[in-house]
């Protein structure tokens, strides 16, 4: 299956999600640069990266959800084309609206960096499938603004329609209910503060965040 | 014409920064502080002809979240 990881200028994770998606799917993403107006051909899953695109200036992600690529990544998603975020990808897909709520400082202000529980809130979705519900993997976090608010309706209604995929299994950044990843409300794209791609091979202290990777492939590349 | 236009977080929403601040001010000795909420100035130079529609569009569309900020033109 082709798959695409979007570049902006400070992206640091794109070449780990690259390794992640090369290792599951066996063929090298296409590496797609902000400045792109559109998605190569035949694209199956794009990945939005970590990192601090445009320095996060003004807003965690608000520079580049306005970017040129991301005009065809919220198009592509808005026909059904999966979208996995990750940190960095989490707040750009908030900014550009494919997910609710926003991404704010950690209520700690401290810079996060450690392994944490995250707890499998729903594993019906394409993300989740190779999880049970209710397990507990170790992935890390490493972010300043993953503190995730939306308002009261809001969160009754996420939590309603089963839109929470992962909850932090204790408190990391003063997350409204621990919420550590969402899916939107068609399934097909993805938000989380914490780095699955950061956990794929034995090398890495564990191999937690391969499964995503693995279920999600099957799920969209038949 | 110049416009500022005031981004303010939302009652209501958390503000970890203006609550470290706030703690900075007291232990500076500064008595009677309540509260300190922090928030953004945008000062923007912009055609004269620029309609009260464009400058709301620039908020809603980039300047401010509206899930978690309010925002305030004032033109000068």
């Amino acid at each position: 299956m082709k798959t695409a990881v979007i570049v902006f200028p400070g992206s640091n994770c794109d070449r780990d999600l690259a390794v992640a998606l090369r290792e599951v799917t066996g063929t090298e993403p296409a590496m797609v640069w902000h400045g792109e107006t559109d998605l190569p051909e035949g694209v199956g899953l794009v990945a939005v990266p970590g990192g601090f695109s445009y320095g996060d200036y003004l807003r965690s992600g608000a520079i580049a959800a306005r970017s040129p690529v991301m005009r065809a990544v919220v198009e592509g998603a808005n026909k059904g084309l999966p979208v996995l975020g990750v940190c960095n990808g989490f707040q750009v897909l908030t900014e550009a609206g494919l997910l609710p709520g926003a991404l704010m400082r950690n209520a700690g202000l401290n810079f996060v960096c450690r392994d944490v529980p995250l707890v499998v809130d729903n594993a019906q979705t394409s993300f989740t499938a190779r999880y049970e519900a209710g397990e507990t993997i170790r992935v890390p976090v490493a972010h300043h603004d993953g503190n995730y608010f939306a308002d009261a309706e809001t969160l009754d209604r996420l939590e309603g329609e089963g839109r929470v995929a992962f909850r932090y299994g204790e408190d990391v950044n003063g997350s409204a209910r621990n919420i550590a990843g969402l899916i939107n409300a068609a399934g097909n794209v993805l938000g989380m503060m914490p780095h699955p791609e950061r956990r794929i091979e034995g090398a890495h202290g564990g191999t937690d965040g391969r499964r995503l990777f693995e279920g999600l492939v099957e799920a969209v590349g038949a | 014409m110049k416009v500022r236009i005031f981004v303010t977080l939302k009652p209501g929403v958390l503000d970890p920064q203006g609550r470290a601040i706030h703690h900075a001010l007291g232990s500076l000795g500064f008595e009677g502080v309540d509260d300190v909420r922090a928030g953004k100035l945008f000062e923007i130079e912009v055609a004269d002809t620029t309609t009260d529609e464009q400058l709301d569009g620039m908020c809603r569309q980039l300047l401010a979240n509206t899930v978690i900020e309010n925002y305030r033109i004032e033109r000068l």
